[in-house]
């Protein structure tokens, strides 16, 4: 590994006027490249973490100790898609606008790219004839539209707060299956949020685990999962519910199509 | 041996939209059909219409040999009871526990105005939630005590049939466990059948006994547990199960 992290985070403590704790003596490093997960359930102060990355602390939270460093462009993704984006203006211009500050070009160039993110992604191709507001498009296509703004920051740390936590399972592995195929494209690094650990345990290399604002337990995604030490660790290990394995004969094309067809 | 619950041909419109698209289906008693489906697939449309919340477009409902008109008595809206998702919107800020559990019980004349009182610990006991509760407000528990109190209501009507829908869609993954647990414990010791709705198809398999899968207001599958998780009949419900992302191989503990 690179001496140099793309982001650092040293002793990170974030605290309210109430609350002098509401995350203590975070640390953790991201290299180039690399995937890490912070799971952990509500409370935990996960999402604070991440949001102090870029500077997106709620009023009132103030980092009070430690340091972040952040080598590079980093940008989020947000776990509501409808409430990130702006209900009163059409998504390629939202996108396009972002385009226009982040990459410094002319209206007309971001246009031009906006739409090649699109297709990137996977969009509609209506959107380029014609533009639509988030609430003419599904939650997945909203979801697409956030990660699009995220990408045209061209990040080089992805920052994903639940990202998949609202969206159905179907639509949640089609997101997925998109982040994990645009970072081998783009190779950015990524911080994932999430306290689904089926999630993080097929994306993330290195998993740090929260509670109450401190980090309890980190290591490499399997031997973690594998053997962990403390038991908050084990408890959300044993609250993934396992589904049992498909048996080989349920192939999809020997199935009936139903209401599909 | 005849149904708990009878849905039969049953078609919701809400202005042009079909939400549900002839369902018929049955729930034997003392058992729980989980309905699973993504967002939109009309499943909370099914819950709402058996609750009678929503008047059907088409199609009836049974309730064991009784046909549920468009005007139910209050025996027949006593014994189908309903968990809604969100505790915090079903439960009135402003009514301290007992207040919440009482105006149920009274209502259905389940006991008198003078053993109220004993009837709210009972229930208390029965969701394992302490009897001190009962002078304090909602605001005053967590997600999860909360939806236990949504549960006690639910159950203090002595109903048949329970209906569920996302009960733990709101907590937080070692909550729903618990959450889990109770309704399992619940059902047998009241022998309630339960219609239990979620998309989380992690929580349909630890509670289910029949499964249905909807989509776009169609039911499109009703299989017992063991053979829709291995062997699913459709094409929609293998898509939905491979979408499920997995866990690596942990060791057996």
């Amino acid at each position: 590994m690179a001496n140099h992290p793309l982001l650092h985070l040293e002793n990170v403590t974030l605290a309210s006027r109430f609350n002098p704790s509401l995350v203590s003596d975070v640390s953790f490093q991201v290299h180039a490249g690399e995937s890490i997960g912070l799971i952990g359930e509500s409370g935990s102060g996960k999402s604070l973490t991440l949001r102090s990355i870029l500077g997106l602390l709620p009023s009132g939270i103030e980092q009070t100790d430690g340091r972040i460093q952040l080598n590079g462009r980093g940008a989020m993704i947000f776990q509501d898609p409808i409430r990130a984006l702006d209900p009163l203006y059409p998504v390629v211009k939202q996108l396009a606008e972002v385009v226009h500050y982040r990459q410094q070009v002319s209206r007309k160039a971001s246009h031009v790219i906006a739409l090649e993110l699109l297709e990137l992604l996977g969009l509609p191709d209506s959107l380029r004839q014609k533009d639509r507001y988030p609430h003419q498009l599904s939650g997945g296509q909203c979801q697409r539209i956030v990660i699009a703004l995220a990408l045209a920051c061209k990040p080089d740390v992805l920052l994903c707060d639940e990202p998949t936590t609202a969206l159905d399972v179907t639509v949640q592995r089609q997101i997925l299956e998109l982040i994990v195929r645009l970072q081998k494209e783009l190779g950015y690094a990524m911080v994932f949020v999430t306290h689904n650990l089926a999630v993080t345990s097929s994306l993330c290399s290195r998993l740090y685990v929260m509670k109450e604002g401190r980090l309890v337990e980190e290591g490499e995604t399997l031997p973690l999962l594998q053997n962990p030490q403390h038991p908050y660790t084990r408890m959300l290990i044993d609250s993934v519910l396992p589904l049992p394995e498909l048996s080989e004969l349920s192939e999809p094309n020997e199935l009936k199509r139903g209401a599909d067809a | 041996m005849t149904a708990a619950l009878k849905v039969d041909n049953l078609t919701v419109e809400y202005g042009g939209f079909t939400a549900l698209d002839q369902v018929s289906l049955e729930l034997a008693p003392n058992t729980t059909l989980g309905l699973v489906g993504e967002s939109g697939s009309g499943k909370s449309t099914l819950a709402r219409v058996i609750a009678g919340l929503v008047s059907p477009t088409k199609g009836q409902i049974l309730l064991g040999s009784d046909v549920l008109g468009k005007r139910r008595t209050r025996e027949q809206r006593k014994s189908i009871q309903m968990v809604a998702q969100n505790p915090d919107a079903s439960l009135n800020p402003k009514h301290t526990i007992q207040q919440i559990l009482a105006e149920a019980l009274l209502f259905h004349k389940i006991v008198d105005r003078s053993q109220v009182r004993e009837k709210c610990k009972e229930l208390l006991a029965r969701v394992r939630i302490d009897e001190t509760a009962l002078g304090k407000y909602p605001h005053q528990f967590s997600g999860g005590q909360r939806q236990r109190i949504a549960i006690a209501r639910a159950i203090s009507v002595e109903p048949r049939i329970l209906i569920a829908d996302e009960p733990t869609s709101a907590l937080d993954v070692s909550v729903q466990l618990s959450v889990i647990e109770l309704l399992k414990q619940l059902k047998s010791e009241l022998s309630l059948t339960v219609l239990f709705i979620s998309h989380d198809l992690g929580v349909i398999h630890a509670l289910s006994d029949t499964i249905a899968v909807m989509k776009k207001g169609q039911l499109v599958e009703v299989n017992n547990r063991e053979s829709f998780f291995a062997r699913p009949q459709t094409a929609y419900g293998y898509e939905l199960l491979t979408a499920v992302p997995k866990m690596p191989p942990l060791p057996t503990r």
